[in-house]
């Protein structure tokens, strides 16, 4: 597959293309160029490095969205084994921008739950670009109540630009489907480890991010609205979307500076889309080591600590009682 | 235009601007919704609702909580808790301005106000959003007090009302306002472990994440008559759909014709309803 290079990384695809064509010539000519194409490798990487250094908010939500990276359903693959997906919430529908069911992780059983993007034009349609109706949520609850009644930890995975706003999404409750999903997630009774692998686009993120432990992808986002929809109203203008990306504290690192994600799980060089291998490996690490950390704690500790960590989000003062 | 109606004398211009908006100053108020002129003190001994419409006016949290309560034994909770600007967030104008200017507006510290009293005797811990504090955002001090109010209902063993008024999340705080989303629906488990009742009474108008979180999550949810209730707003639905919304969409009745809600309630009855359900919730034995 060939790399989609985003705006601002048009001298590094510019770079490939050069490499793309000296391999190309190399192939039918007597003169030796490898050392001439190796060199120019080298020059790609540390100007990816260069760039990947400074960059902005707005433009690690253009890697978070980008149309190669690895959604979901990837990450099942190349993380799991012995698959078996569930549809449907048994009341309306089979929503395809939600993806679940029971699956192997090295060896044992978990729940995988996660917001499913499509890859091309039809497929992205089907996905709905990944925003899930009330059913989409109903279908995930229901599977996490399938994941506590035999004891299965539930793993999910975040990438959506958020809940569908649609006339009947709006008629089949969403907001009592995501809300309905907070309220049981806080207490069920099995681990639950989330991890931000894309966008995470506001509550219809968030109505399956609650867990014991948030994980974030070292170029994903997560945010209460997208950049785009601050900026129209706040600014009153498409065109501070990247003041707004700044503004709003999207990227990991700053939500780990703010207590409100607890692991950024590095990405390859490029981000996860340029080596979706290496990128497997790392989450499948990082997944390993929470896991067994949650599994330390009995069920009651579990939740006690849970519900804490829900209870410390929030920053404000408190004065004397008044 | 026929004859007769050149005759009659136009109707008094409605004001744009405050078609739906809190109540102006003065000695005469003008409905909303019907443009009938009333005499201020007959709306507010009709808690704002319009005599001759039935419109329900927006209210101030403290008017909302002043009429729902019974006059004495009210104590107000985390008034304590007050915002801090985390984030350094400024778009066309800083954080902290806002702030100010919204608590300058409403006398209020931040949008949720919350108060323990009686309704006809029964003890309970009440809250209220105040929509003229930033549209009723929920940030870190919505979430801490609504929390605190919960927790003062379990510790108490009181049931626990909500009236919400609310656009969404307070953008202005970053992720830290979604996360209340979950630490409130959190702090209702408990609510509901402890088996006491938790009543969410939406008004006009209830939206974005706060909709979406413990809204409907209340063992009886009740509306205002005509409240715009819903996950995502009109205009963005539309611009999504691309289609002109039917009449009516998101607005109580159509909630409740498609079984999102309990019941829509006058303002008028409420306090006698909610006392009525709450009894029989928590099995007061029937007053004679």
């Amino acid at each position: 597959m060939k790399t989609v290079f985003l705006e601002f990384e048009q001298p590094i695809g510019e770079l490939e293309g050069k490499i793309e064509d000296l391999r190309f010539v190399q192939e039918d000519s007597a003169v030796d160029i490898s050392q001439e194409i190796e060199r120019l490798q080298k020059k790609s990487q540390s100007l990816t490095k260069e760039i990947y250094a400074g960059l902005k908010s707005w433009q690690i939500a253009q890697v978070a969205r980008h149309s190669q990276r690895p959604y979901t359903l990837d990450y099942i693959e190349a993380l799991f084994t012995d698959f078996e997906e569930l549809h449907g919430d048994r009341g309306f529908a089979d929503d395809p921008a939600i993806v679940g069911g029971i699956a192997r992780f090295g060896g044992r059983p978990v729940m995988v739950i996660g917001h499913q993007k499509g890859r091309d034009t039809k497929d992205r349609i089907y996905r709905n670009f990944g925003q899930a109706r009330p059913e989409g949520y109903r279908k995930a609850l229901r599977l996490m109540r399938l994941a506590e009644k035999f004891g299965l930890p539930i793993m999910t995975f975040i990438d959506t630009p958020g809940a569908y706003p649609g006339i009947g999404a709006e008629e089949r409750g969403q907001s009592e489907a995501i809300g309905r999903n907070l309220f049981e997630m806080a207490a069920l009774k099995t681990p639950i480890i989330c991890t931000i692998i894309g966008e995470g686009g506001s509550g219809g993120a968030l109505a399956i991010a609650v867990g014991d432990a948030t994980l974030i992808l070292q170029y994903s986002i997560y945010s209460v609205i997208s950049p785009e929809g601050c900026a129209a109203i706040l600014w009153k203008t498409s065109e501070k979307t990247s003041e707004a990306a700044e503004a709003l504290g999207i990227t990991a690192p700053r939500l780990k500076s703010l207590g409100l994600v607890d692991k950024i799980v590095p990405e390859p060089l490029g981000g996860a889309h340029r080596d979706p291998q290496t990128m497997a490996q790392n989450l499948k690490r990082a997944l390993q080591e929470v896991l067994k950390q949650v599994d330390a704690f009995s069920l009651d500790e579990l939740l006690a600590r849970r519900y804490e960590r829900l209870m410390g989000y929030g920053k404000f003062k408190e004065t004397a009682a008044r | 235009m026929s004859w007769f109606k050149k005759l009659l004398p136009p109707r008094i211009k409605r004001d744009k601007n405050n078609s739906k908006g809190s109540v102006p100053e003065g000695l005469w108020v003008k409905c909303g919704s019907c443009e009938a002129v009333l005499y201020r003190s007959d709306l507010e001994s009709n808690l704002h609702v319009c005599p001759k419409c039935s419109h329900h006016i927006r209210i101030s949290a403290r008017t909302r909580l002043d009429g729902f309560l019974d006059a004495d034994g009210r104590f107000e909770i985390g008034s304590e808790i007050i915002p801090v600007d985390s984030l350094k967030f400024k778009d066309s104008r800083r954080y902290v301005d806002r702030l100010t200017e919204a608590a300058n507006a409403t006398g209020e510290t931040d949008a949720l106000v919350v108060i323990q009293g009686t309704l006809n005797g029964l003890p309970l811990v009440a809250a209220a959003f105040e929509f003229e504090f930033m549209g009723g955002s929920m940030g870190s001090v919505v979430g801490e007090r609504f929390v605190r109010a919960v927790e003062a209902a379990i510790d108490q063993k009181y049931p626990f009302v909500c009236f919400l008024a609310s656009g969404g999340a307070r953008m202005q705080e970053g992720l830290l306002s979604l996360m209340q989303m979950a630490k409130t629906c959190a702090a209702l488990t408990r609510l509901a472990q402890a088996r006491l009742p938790f009543i969410s009474v939406l008004t006009d108008p209830t939206m974005g994440g706060v909709s979406a979180s413990f809204a409907m999550i209340g063992d009886v949810v009740i509306a205002e008559p005509n409240a715009l209730i819903g996950f995502a707003g009109p205009r963005v639905i539309e611009q999504t759909v691309r289609e002109v919304l039917p009449e009516g969409f998101q607005r109580s009745e159509f909630l409740l014709e498609k079984g999102a809600i309990d019941m829509i309630v006058d303002r008028r009855q409420m306090r006698d309803r909610i006392a009525n359900i709450l009894g029989q919730l928590t099995q007061v034995a029937e007053t004679a």
